[in-house]
């Protein structure tokens, strides 16, 4: 097949589907059963974390102690929710998550990761150059604050906790939780101001 | 392996791009890929997710480079179910209607020969240097920090060490640790003095330092 061209990635990945299924290895429901949980894990499930942690002293307390129950008590739970570590911004000190080697993401909070936070560019980069990828990204750090950046290699998954802006004191927990993004979980961005 | 996968601190990349408003999936082809990949692990248990990330390591860097994530997930997946004979290579093309591109085989000897570190060795507030190693097989140790000396700020519970267990080596737990390295000591005159990378690493991958 040398001279051949690569199949279609379409073509290639129906062929894949459909020879486990005819040998009886996977069924169709099987498949759709992980897209049905995908579509579960999304940023706003971590969103909804970081909303109650502003306002609920003790769940903060409980989601910096064990993330992982402090997130399963709110149901979000499950594959690469295993070992769940809350990672809080101060004004001091910038959280950042990366995975270098692949994508590793907490997926019961974080949903199924941005192609950008799998872009060779973002996994090379950060590490080595975090203020600089940041403020690419729209993020202007003082030179003052110190960035942390988390590399994801083992088996501990991260979400960061990100300041509350001023100005919300009065927003209740859903309105405060519309103010945190999938960026802001991952650290490259902040919380939104309230305007929105 | 020192492959392409193995990509933080690399040079010659370019901005990073967001893509406003963006679907989980772009396409109803990358949304099967990452279903088949779960489904493969979790259903069939035809693997495991270490020799999974393996596999995908294990692909030629230019089709790495060019591949996009749900790509290379799918390749990952189907070398592995080809390599144990569940899947046909000929049927798959056929029925795809061209080349179905799959990663290298694995390494002669991929496992580097360590001790077993199934009790911790660590806390909070050793210093820890990461050791110099290169094994041709699976490793979860980035190459930006062998050999940089650390701290570690948490000591996490034991997962299966990734080494041995993406080879059908014995199954073995061993702690991880986050440990902090100064951006100093990762990137000498260029990183900065306030910033530092914590990277989660295997009880095994460590030996002590002196401070």
């Amino acid at each position: 097949m040398s001279d051949q061209k690569t199949a279609d990635i379409q073509r290639r990945t129906e062929a894949v589907k459909d020879q486990l299924i005819r040998k009886g290895l996977l069924a169709e429901e099987d498949v759709q059963h992980f897209l049905d949980l995908a579509e579960e894990w999304k940023p706003e499930n971590g969103a909804r974390v970081v909303a109650r942690a502003w306002t609920d002293p003790e769940f903060r307390q409980r989601l910096l102690d064990d993330a992982t129950s402090a997130c399963a008590e709110m149901g979000y739970t499950g594959l690469q929710g295993e070992y769940i570590v809350a990672l809080e911004n101060t004004p001091e000190l910038h959280n950042v998550v990366v995975c270098t080697q692949c994508s590793c993401t907490a997926w019961p909070v974080l949903g199924l990761p941005p192609d950008w936070y799998k872009s060779p560019e973002y996994r090379a980069r950060v590490v080595r150059q975090p203020r600089r990828v940041l403020s690419e990204m729209g993020l202007e750090l003082s030179p003052d604050i110190g960035v942390r950046v988390w590399e994801t290699s083992a088996e501990t998954r991260y979400m960061v906790i990100p300041l509350r802006p001023s100005g919300t004191e009065a927003l209740g927990v859903d309105d405060l939780s519309a103010l945190v993004t999938r960026e802001a979980l991952i650290g490259v961005a902040l919380a939104s101001q309230c305007e929105r | 392996m020192d492959s392409i996968h193995d990509l933080g601190g690399m040079q010659g990349f370019g901005a990073v791009r967001v893509e406003r408003d963006e679907p989980v999936f772009h396409e109803p082809w990358q949304a099967t890929a990452f279903a088949l990949m779960v489904a493969t692990q979790v259903v069939m248990r035809s693997h495991n997710a270490d020799e999974y990330r393996h596999s995908i390591e294990r692909m030629s860097p230019s089709h790495y480079l060019q591949a996009h994530y749900y790509e290379r997930v799918l390749t990952g997946t189907t070398t592995l179910l080809v390599e144990k004979g569940l899947l046909d290579l000929q049927d798959l093309e056929a029925r795809s209607g061209g080349v179905f591109p799959l990663a290298a085989p694995v390494a002669e000897n991929p496992m580097s020969d360590r001790v077993p570190q199934t009790e911790a060795r660590f806390t909070e507030g050793d210093r820890v240097r990461v050791l110099p190693i290169s094994p041709a097989g699976h490793v979860r140790a980035p190459k930006f920090c062998r050999g940089h000396v650390g701290t570690v700020v948490h000591r996490a519970p034991k997962f299966s060490f990734p080494d041995t267990s993406a080879h059908g080596g014995e199954r073995r737990k061993e702690h991880t640790y986050h440990v902090e390295f100064p951006a100093q000591e990762l990137w000498p005159g260029e990183g900065g003095a306030n910033d530092c990378v914590v990277v989660d690493l295997w009880d095994s991958y460590l030996e002590a330092a002196s401070s």
